[in-house]
């Protein structure tokens, strides 16, 4: 691998741009301190070169990636892309260059740095996309369904198949806060747009019983001399609490107080 | 009464039931239907007690026939009684579902007129799911023990997981405390449940499209606490039955007091949960592991150690097979090391494959080097610096909140209120140092 730069290259944020990064890097011979998408904070005295995304470049990377280390290992870039892990770019390239070199065999090296960033950072991405489906909320609206989320990693490509598969006849929106984007599906058509911002519409009679069913439902099948709010918290963080029907308002504030009640009892 | 009671009652009612599980079948929804399931299963909340909420658990009716002594909705308690039409039940799971609440539903029932009559509403209630919404998400049905095996079957086709509660780990107790019940009365179901099971998986390979019969399997779980028997008598009954019923899981729940009966456990009793999380670990070690309930218990030894896990007390007891050379041995016994479970063990045997291992190589793989370091070797080496000495050794086998009991010398909760030997501070120093 060659040495070490300086020198930082910025891309257009997607992935066809790091791939373009990845090119820039094999072509000129050297290694970027650091790739960055637009919208970093330019806290750095390094030079910057800016990549441009050239659709052609970006295939032909793409191309070599499952020819060399397998579909496997594409599948792995892929999700690795949408990771909220710190240099995500820099390690992407540091696994295809590692990748390049060793074939295949790159996705079992387990105990390399690289490898290992990279793997912890989709595994984290993974289970966030996985609590996801169980945790995600929809309301109705005259119909169709809206959930919020609020993700650190951006889950939504992840989420397309399995609720697609779910809701086949429905029609439902996610909007991921973090990202600015959002799912929308219409039978048999989903899309991930990106969107600025999105307000959730006042729900009407009918969908306030069944978020008052479910409340009461949540709060019945606890085992009352088993409380354990501990457990809770480790299965569920509280994180994903705030989109959450069984926590949103109505009978939050009478709720946690309860809850916080009993706790403090616990402790005496 | 209007839905919410209803609802309220008969979540109450069904809250004591221990599975929770939506997990075994893999399936989408078909055109102009509305439903799936993974086969990992997925939570869609977790409950104030920790428990997972996957599925929308009610009772069918909380009325009952029967007398069981241990059962909040036994005949003789004075309870509010509701029943849920399968339109409503239908409906209200439908709506739930549309909105990401649940994965589906978890139908039981008390016994409403006759064990058929009962059965005949639940699966109303499942039909309308499957051929009117065309359903295609979770149903888990608890099969209602003396109906008819038609009706039985009926439901078995409708559902995904079908389970009997065997209720209490031995016949005797079931006499005492479930008169209504026998082993018998139990085992039947359960054993034509898994003649149809694999009836069904030889008709699968014949015609493809034969319709399924309870694809996730079937599941029990008994009560813990509530009656004499011990650790060892559980886990071999529950060896016997993933040996000879193919059941899926087999649930324990810790027994909480509902009821005064002169023969039950007294009324403040605390729940034995850590009994419970033990039984949970050693079940784990039968069905993953390759652990034999032989192996981790012996008459002598017939329950769990209070202070220590199920493996690491198996270990201890078995240090000449140790230590193990983490880069040549097998991943039948790398599963037996402290510290390295079923993931990190597939992680070592991939990532050894690419150049040997040395111990940082596996901390990243995500052992627990801390227990694991008494019992491996990297490339013939033991951990550098390990020093064993008692106070160590025996905090890194325990946890947290053992050792900090074992160090005020208590016991970890009252195991039973049955005799039990009790458990000295020596003993279990003499059990976790006298071999290492």
């Amino acid at each position: 691998m060659p040495d070490g730069t300086n020198l930082i290259y910025q891309y257009d944020g997607s992935f066809d741009g790091l791939l373009c990064c990845v090119f820039e890097s094999y072509l000129k011979k050297e290694f970027p301190a650091d790739i960055l998408p637009p919208d970093a904070p330019q806290a750095t005295l390094f030079p910057v070169r800016e990549i441009e995304t050239d659709s052609e470049k970006a295939r032909r990377v793409l191309v070599s990636i499952p020819k060399k280390m397998g579909g496997e290992a594409l599948d792995f870039v892929r999700r690795a892309f949408l990771t909220c892990a710190p240099q995500k770019e820099r390690n992407i390239l540091l696994f295809l260059r590692l990748g390049y070199r060793v074939g295949p065999r790159v996705l079992d090296m387990l105990t390399n740095d690289t490898v290992d960033t990279l793997q912890k950072a989709v595994r984290h991405l993974n289970n966030e996309a996985h609590l996801l489906k169980g945790f995600l909320r929809f309301s109705d609206f005259n119909g169709a369904l809206a959930a919020e989320i609020e993700p650190k990693n951006s889950v939504l490509p992840l989420l397309v198949q399995h609720f697609c598969e779910r809701y086949p006849e429905e029609r439902f929106l996610i909007y991921d806060r973090t990202h600015a984007s959002a799912l929308i599906y219409q039978p048999y058509k989903p899309i991930i747009l990106p969107v600025e911002d999105f307000q959730m519409p006042e729900p009407d009679e009918e969908e306030r019983s069944f978020r008052e069913l479910w409340r009461l439902f949540y709060k019945t099948i606890e085992i009352e001399g088993r409380h354990n709010p501990r457990c809770r918290m480790s299965h569920m963080p509280k994180r994903y609490w705030k989109e959450m029907t069984e926590f949103a308002q109505g009978t939050k504030s009478q709720f946690t107080l309860e809850e916080r009640k009993r706790d403090s009892l616990r402790k005496l | 009464m209007d839905l919410f009671d209803k609802l309220k009652i008969l979540t109450d009612a069904a809250k004591y039931d221990a599975a929770c599980t939506s997990s075994g079948v893999e399936k989408k929804a078909a055109a102009g239907g509305i439903g799936s399931a993974t086969a990992c299963g997925i939570c869609h909340s977790f409950a104030g007690d920790g428990r997972c909420i996957s599925l929308l658990k009610v009772l069918m009716t909380n009325a009952c026939v029967y007398d069981c002594q241990y059962c909040v909705n036994r005949r003789s308690n004075d309870t509010p009684r509701a029943t849920f039409t399968p339109r409503e039940l239908a409906e209200l799971t439908i709506q739930f579902y549309r909105r990401n609440y649940i994965e589906g539903l978890f139908l039981s029932s008390g016994v409403l007129k006759s064990p058929d009559y009962t059965c005949e509403q639940m699966t109303e209630t499942l039909r309308i799911l499957r051929e009117e919404y065309r359903f295609n998400g979770y149903i888990h049905a608890k099969a209602i023990p003396g109906a008819d095996s038609v009706l039985l079957s009926r439901l078995g086709t409708l559902a995904d997981r079908v389970s009997v509660n065997i209720e209490l780990p031995s016949q005797n107790s079931l006499k005492l405390l479930a008169p209504d019940k026998s082993k018998h009365s139990i085992l039947t179901p359960m054993g034509y449940i898994q003649n149809r099971i694999q009836e069904n998986s030889t008709e699968m390979v014949r015609y493809r499209h034969a319709p399924k019969f309870a694809p996730a399997g079937q599941s029990t779980q008994m009560i813990i606490g509530a009656t004499p028997e011990t650790d060892f008598q559980i886990l071999n009954l529950t060896e016997g039955l993933y040996r000879k019923y193919r059941l899926k899981r087999v649930f324990y729940s810790a027994y909480m007091p509902v009821s005064t009966s002169a023969l039950l456990p007294a009324a403040d009793t605390k729940p034995p949960l850590l009994r419970e999380h033990r039984l949970y670990q050693a079940d784990w070690l039968l069905r993953f592991y390759g652990f034999s309930a032989g192996e981790l218990l012996d008459a002598g030894h017939p329950n769990f150690n209070p202070f220590i896990d199920p493996k690491c007390d198996w270990a201890l007891h078995h240090m000449e097979l140790f230590p193990v050379e983490v880069n040549r041995a097998p991943y039948s016994d790398l599963l037996r090391v402290p510290g390295i479970g079923v993931k990190s063990a597939k992680r070592i045997v991939t990532a050894r494959r690419t150049g040997p291992l040395r111990f940082e190589g596996l901390k990243k793989l995500g052992v627990v080097l801390k227990r694991a370091q008494y019992f491996i070797t990297c490339s013939g080496k033991t951990a550098e610096g390990l020093k064993i000495t008692q106070d160590a050794a025996l905090r890194s086998m325990m946890s947290e909140t053992a050792f900090g009991r074992l160090q005020d010398g208590l016991q970890p909760e009252q195991l039973s209120f049955f005799e039990q030997p009790r458990l000295t501070q020596e003993d279990v120093r003499k059990c976790l140092t006298g071999q290492i």
